[in-house]
């Protein structure tokens, strides 16, 4: 019989910051294990080796801002039998997704002395606007261990488990004093968990970074911060607006305070 | 006579996409273009209408690999012209967070991106095959630079605890203490890693560089110090603009750095070592002293030693700051925004990065500039390929290939960081 060949993985880059694919390599201690148990295929980063499809799993990391990318994805789409989205770029377009709200012309008079040369899209998408995606895992950057359960779940044959809860649920099994009952805005209640209430155990207010949890209450949380905190509508705009702002619940309630 | 392009499509183990185009003609190159297609994300023009306090959460996305000098420039440049002054345990804090950077980022560069060249291997893990220990001892030492970065700043990619002013929460000085058995463990192993990379062969190559880094007075420079060169330069970060242009060149979306007075110059840990070799620990220096470095060092291959000492001064730096650590009394120092014009330089771990920024009156952000170490690069890498592709024409495109790669990577350019990467063509014509 014919050994059973390894699983095929490769890992493409759209626009994005990396770290969603650093996040591999900064698993130090799994690293070599993860190395041994499938086939490294497809990694620029990481190996000069590019050995073409199909690949048996892939990860994406970064959104879709150009008719080039636009295209490529489809080709990895079809070269790919899973698929994951990593992170808040391939999921809802990233921080690049602002220029959803403004006319992308001016960002590229903005930061670019000839224009002419500049190929881009107006928005920033995820790669679900474009192709299928089998699973997605969130945030800015994704949780390193969260990436290596997706990773284990695959090589089983079974869905990944990731729960979908608050980041409220995590502060409390942290045993974090609430910072919003204290007067400090925070995200928390309508934010998905992942990476283990960070931000209300530095006493700071969650930002929002692993995006919108399931079925959020966006309105009655900005009620609050307007209401009780004194929060301005500009404020209020930028609160949602930040690395998960095409995300539609938090896309919907930053446009509700931008009149 | 050879007429050739090479073209590298894909520019592999650096971070980001780009390409390298080299077209020679009757055996002499004609043209060097490194591209840079990264797509651009537009941070400087959304920065636009954000308030100055979301700058470093909002700039560290530029980078994944190096997010802590995107908090450290922005922090700095709203400091200095709000007028701001930290605590002296906030400052060291800071130069803390910054050595866990370097050890973390120069780490990934000397084991899993660069060693792989002069070893002969596509890869860190092919590597491995053959050098287990020493690959596994590359990611230990890696770790332990992202272990600080954790403790300090909540996560390794984005951290989330530094703010203008300081820090929202200081950590107490026994939140510190478990590291110091990793950092000493971590100080020898980074003495064994300058002397395995000061065995590799080094393609014999020398240019007349100029040199840029930050100079402190006394510190080897993470976050103060004048900008000053082997060629005179020496001026304060506020003069920056008045020395330094970016030039949009319409093959890749990373702007060209150059110095009004001079053209190209060359940022980074090579430019650092040799404007502050006198300021590195007396380990730091003896031990690249062995590895065969003297004060100045302008073969670009040598890059990877010089990285190797970086992570041994900081792994030094850092058991330093925490055995002398005392949590100070408050996490930040207040800040009160006004209309002003704030800017800032810091050493990441790839060289020099600049912003500036200007604020109104309330503090929302009106224009912003970033200046990145890879677009300060580009310049020199493409004059470096052009001499270095010369005298090697007639080499098989393979391995001319390869060492054309080898020699950009010598950089570590963080392409998405540039654009705000690298194929690589070589056109025999």
């Amino acid at each position: 019989m014919a050994p059973k060949r390894k699983p095929r993985l490769s890992v493409w880059k759209f626009a994005s910051c990396d770290g969603c694919q650093l996040s591999l390599l900064d698993c130090e201690d799994e690293l070599l294990a993860v190395a041994g148990a499938v086939e490294i295929a497809y990694f620029v980063e990481a190996s000069r080796a590019m050995v073409k499809g199909p690949y048996d799993l892939t990860l994406i990391d970064g959104s879709i801002t150009t008719a080039h990318d636009a295209e490529l994805i489809k080709h990895v789409r079809r070269a790919s039998k899973y698929l994951v989205a990593l992170g808040t770029c391939a999921n809802s377009g990233g921080i690049q997704a602002l220029r959803n709200f403004k006319d992308v012309n001016d960002f590229v008079k903005a930061v670019y002395e000839h224009p002419k040369y500049i190929e881009t899209l107006k928005e920033s998408t995820p790669v679900s606007a474009h192709v299928k995606v089998d699973y997605g895992l969130n945030g800015c950057p994704i949780n390193k261990h969260q990436l290596l359960a997706v990773i284990q779940a695959f090589l089983e044959g079974r869905p990944p488990m990731v729960r979908s809860h608050s980041v409220c649920i995590d502060c409390k099994l942290r045993g974090n004093v609430c910072v919003l009952v204290t007067g400090t805005p925070c995200l928390g209640p309508v934010t998905h968990a992942g990476c283990g209430a960070l931000c209300p155990t530095y006493h700071r207010g969650c930002y929002g970074c692993y995006g919108p949890k399931e079925t959020p209450n966006t309105a009655a949380l900005a009620a609050w911060f307007s209401q009780r905190l004194g929060m301005s509508e500009a404020n209020l705009v930028r609160a949602f607006r930040a690395f998960y702002a095409n995300a539609p619940a938090f896309r919907q309630e930053s446009e509700a305070h931008d009149k | 006579m050879t007429n050739k392009t090479i073209n590298v499509k894909y520019l592999a183990r650096v971070e980001g996409e780009g390409a390298l185009n080299i077209r020679i003609k009757d055996d002499a190159v004609t043209r060097v273009q490194l591209k840079i297609f990264e797509p651009p994300r537009f941070f400087e023009a959304f920065l636009q209408g954000r308030n100055f306090t979301e700058a470093p959460d909002i700039t560290c996305r530029i980078c994944g690999i190096c997010p802590v000098a995107y908090q450290m420039s922005s922090v700095h440049a709203m400091e200095r012209a709000l007028g701001v002054t930290v605590s002296a345990p906030v400052r060291e804090l800071r130069r803390l967070l910054y050595c866990g950077e370097w050890i973390e980022s120069h780490g990934l560069h000397v084991f899993m991106l660069h060693a792989p060249d002069f070893l002969g291997y596509q890869d860190a893990i092919q590597m491995a095959q053959d050098h287990p220990d020493t690959v596994k001892m590359g990611l230990q030492l890696k770790k332990v630079g992202n272990d600080i970065v954790t403790t300090l700043g909540g996560r390794e990619i984005h951290p989330i605890n530094v703010r203008v002013g300081g820090f929202y929460k200081a950590p107490r000085k026994q939140d510190l203490a478990p590291l110091v058995e990793r950092l000493k463990w971590a100080r020898d192993a980074a003495v064994k890693a300058v002397r395995w990379v000061g065995g590799f062969d080094f393609p014999e190559f020398q240019r007349d560089y100029e040199f840029v880094s930050l100079r402190h007075e006394q510190e080897y420079p993470f976050n103060e110090g004048r900008v000053v060169s082997n060629k005179g330069l020496d001026i304060d970060v506020r003069d920056y603009e008045a020395h330094f242009a970016e030039e949009h060149v319409g093959y890749t979306h990373a702007l060209h750095s150059t110095l009004k007075e001079r053209g190209s110059y060359f940022a980074g840990p090579l430019a650092r070592y040799n404007l502050n070799f006198d300021r590195l620990t007396p380990l730091a220096q003896a031990t690249a002293r062995e590895a065969g470095l003297g004060p100045v060092c302008t073969n670009p291959f040598q890059s990877i030693i010089v990285r190797a000492v970086e992570i041994l001064y900081a792994v030094e730096e850092a058991l330093r700051i925490i055995e002398g650590y005392e949590r100070p009394e408050q996490p930040a120092a207040p800040v009160t925004p006004r209309a002003v014009t704030a800017c800032a330089a810091t050493e990441a771990p790839r060289g020099l990065l600049y912003h500036r920024y200007r604020l109104d009156d309330n503090g929302v952000i009106l224009e912003a500039k970033i200046v990145p170490p890879t677009s300060q690069n580009q310049k020199v890498i493409e004059e470096d390929l052009f001499q270095f592709v010369g005298p090697r024409v007639a080499l098989p495109e393979d391995k001319l290939t390869w060492q054309c790669e080898q020699m950009v990577r010598n950089y570590d350019p963080c392409i998405s960081c540039a654009t705000h990467f690298l194929k690589l063509n070589l056109e025999r014509l």
